[in-house]
């Protein structure tokens, strides 16, 4: 998770304990089974996601935290209009001897000592919104929704990438069992056994240094790609293992016997029977996943293992403005807060998607409303 | 109970193989340049990168280059060129005390604070106080370490010299040692304080509904100490799992964004100053180093919960 997101796992004897993300994240494992259940009389019922629909809808806190997401990456998807309408530069343009025209006064963009100029909100047209980032008086605003794209990018993208190898992993060797699964449960094992942070900056740094040549795929090292192929596969295990175990139980419920029993093939049963009922984790998961993205991506790129230049993400923004940061707190703070913000909201919108799809909530909201009944009547 | 003991450590000692075979390929064979030249470091001669090929058997082939390079990194006798000439596995025992004073004060503060608002939380469930702890929990897993660092850096070590900026003081003496640590033990203890007390909330939550909590109040036994003896007690064998794993990770070298921001020298500072030389040797010593850590604190939590629980080394061994 998290910034120094270094979760492990193990095989552990616990349920809720099969993994940091599992835990933590409070995924019961149980829950899609009994959407399914729900989903039986489901038609009447407006069905179980018209349900879950519902029960999101209500909850104006996470709803706020998605269009704030939205919100981010709008503004992100937008930096080219910024730069080319207001800010006229781009987010490698250096402006070091330039000056800049303020409300008829006239300000260096980088004083001779090198401080570089601060916020100018909209004094200057838009120009250098928040300041210049260092000697290199580079706009700040523009580095930072130019960083933001590549910082969503990988965030996306790679749980995209996690997604897609821990269902397909998650359903052989869940499904099929024997051999394939033994062979898949070691090499996770072994990728799990690993801190994140660590693995992430072997295969960054190994990565950064030559680029990636496989087969038909060359990747420059500068890349996006690199980083976010890496911070997909490093978190795969996380996901895989706790889909293995839902798909372990699954497998054992009258609805696969029966599947089986009618002669359907393994694609049908893996595709049609078990996948749907995986749904609810898989999109908690996805979601939360990018929040985790997010994170270590900042902290690859500050160690220097992750986005590498001349592309720029939040991270390394942050890298380079820690280096000024008694005499410009304000250049690792703002991409330090851009990150925040962006996690915060799909940290929150996940916690309450999860909510939501997890008709466990309710049993636990009756439970408490047997406590608070029992407090009101001492006894 | 032995051959459980056995089995699970046969199977640790086959993980620490793919680990350090994986950790091999990843430096030996992706990097699209000449190994040697780049562990000899800038301004090599070629007399040197000709010496570097031959300790780190890049004249032979790949098992042999693999058996080769263990056997420096295993014995103690790997240098990094790049970092003046130090001994990369003395430099990690010279980090461990630093790493360790500052995993054990920051996981004093992240239980405390992780198991009380994950009670609290728990036991107001749904409430205004759970709902606060709850956007409080989730503030402290979205933070990234640097952003709370520089924070605290600038506002309190440098606005108001409140604490000392950096660096590390040896536990000889107390004060001081306290002083420079307090900072980076918060902010490292930031997320995992977050993350236990929601793990610990819905863990108190699922005990709730058991029957011994049902049989515990039946026989009139107070809320609190309902809560207290039979839910929290229960609920806490997730933390202890998690916490054995994320302590684990850290001692290992994890905490490097930490120990790089507030400069203490420990196994994770040596990686960011590895990382910024590019000095594959010493990354890859620490990163099987702390592969193999976790594995073994995994293999040791295993063993000793299937000790406590007949239950595990039963389910493990008819699975």
């Amino acid at each position: 998770m998290p910034p120094e997101s270094e979760k492990q796992g193990t095989e552990a004897p616990i349920p809720t304990g099969t993994g940091a993300l599992d835990a933590g994240l409070g995924i019961e494992s149980d829950g899609a089974r009994v959407v399914e259940a729900e989903a039986g009389d489901g038609r009447q019922a407006g069905g179980p996601w018209r349900i879950a629909g519902r029960r999101l809808r209500r909850n104006k806190v996470a709803l706020f935290s998605l269009a704030i997401f939205f919100l981010i990456v709008i503004c992100c998807l937008l930096a080219p209009v910024w730069a080319n309408h207001v800010a006229d530069t781009g987010p490698n343009t250096t402006h070091t001897l330039e000056k800049l025209h303020v409300n008829g006064e006239v300000r260096e963009v980088v004083e001779p000592s090198g401080k570089a100029i601060g916020p100018q909100w909209f004094e200057a047209g838009g120009k250098f919104f928040l300041g210049a980032d260092g000697h290199l008086g580079r706009d700040e605003m523009v580095r930072l929704l130019y960083g933001g794209r590549s910082s969503l990018f990988i965030g996306i993208v790679a749980a995209l990438i996690t997604t897609l190898l821990a269902v397909t992993l998650g359903l052989l060797s869940g499904y099929y069992g024997g051999l394939t699964d033994t062979f898949i449960s070691r090499i996770m094992d072994v990728i799990w056994s690993f801190p994140v942070v660590l693995l992430g900056i072997a295969l960054g740094i190994a990565l950064a240094v030559g680029g990636l040549k496989l087969g038909p795929i060359h990747l420059k090292s500068s890349s996006l790609w690199i980083p976010t192929l890496i911070i997909g596969v490093v978190y795969t295990p996380y996901m895989a293992r706790p889909l293995r175990g839902e798909i372990l139980a699954l497998r054992e419920k009258e609805f696969i016997e029966a599947a089986v029993a009618q002669g359907a093939s393994d694609r049908r049963i893996m595709f049609i029977e078990l996948l749907p009922n995986l749904l609810s984790t898989i999109i908690v998961f996805f979601t939360l996943n990018i929040a985790n993205n997010m994170l270590l991506e900042a902290t690859l790129s500050y160690l220097g293992a992750g986005v590498q230049p001349p592309s720029s993400s939040w991270g390394t923004m942050i890298s380079e403005g820690f280096d000024a940061l008694y005499s410009q707190p304000i250049l690792t703070i703002i991409p330090g807060t851009a990150i925040l913000l962006t996690v915060l909201s799909v940290n929150v919108f996940g916690d309450g998607l999860r909510d939501a799809l997890d008709p466990k909530s309710k049993v636990r909201f009756e439970a408490r409303a047997g406590t608070a009944a029992e407090m009101d009547n001492p006894v | 109970m032995l051959r459980f003991a056995v089995r699970r450590l046969l199977g640790a000692i086959a993980v620490l193989f793919a680990i350090s075979v994986l950790v091999f390929l990843i430096f030996n064979v992706v990097p699209a340049t000449n190994p040697a030249a780049r562990i000899a470091g800038k301004n090599a001669t070629p007399q040197l990168i000709k010496n570097v090929e031959k300790e780190w058997g890049f004249d032979k082939s790949l098992p042999e280059q693999y058996w080769t390079q263990m056997k420096l990194i295993f014995t103690g006798k790997a240098t990094s060129y790049s970092l003046a000439h130090i001994n990369i596995d003395k430099r990690i025992l010279e980090g461990i005390p630093q790493t360790a004073s500052l995993c054990i004060g920051a996981a004093i503060i992240w239980l405390a604070f992780g198991i009380f608002f994950g009670y609290i939380s728990a036991i107001r469930a749904g409430g205004f106080i759970d709902r606060f702890v709850t956007v409080i929990a989730l503030i402290g897993i979205s933070m990234p370490v640097f952003w709370l660092a520089s924070i605290f850096l600038y506002y309190l070590t440098y606005k108001i010299e409140l604490f000392p900026a950096s660096g590390y003081e040896p536990l000889s003496n107390p004060v001081e040692w306290a002083k420079h640590l307090i900072l980076p033990w918060v902010c490292l203890a930031v997320l995992f304080a977050g993350f236990y007390s929601r793990v610990l909330r819905s863990s108190m939550l699922d005990v709730m509904n058991e029957d011994y909590v049902r049989t515990a109040r039946a026989k009139g036994l107070s809320q609190r100490r309902v809560m207290l003896r039979h839910v929290l007690r229960n609920s806490l064998i997730p933390i202890v799992t998690l916490f054995g794993l994320d302590f684990g990770v850290l001692i290992g070298g994890g905490a490097i964004v930490t120990e790089s921001l507030f400069q203490i020298e420990g196994v994770g500072y040596f990686v960011a100053e590895a990382l910024n030389q590019q000095d594959f040797p010493s990354i890859m010593a620490v990163t099987i180093f702390g592969a193999f850590f976790i594995v073994l604190f995994n293999t040791i939590v295993d063993i000793a919960y299937a000790y406590l629980d007949p239950r595990i080394r039963l389910g493990t061994s008819a699975a």
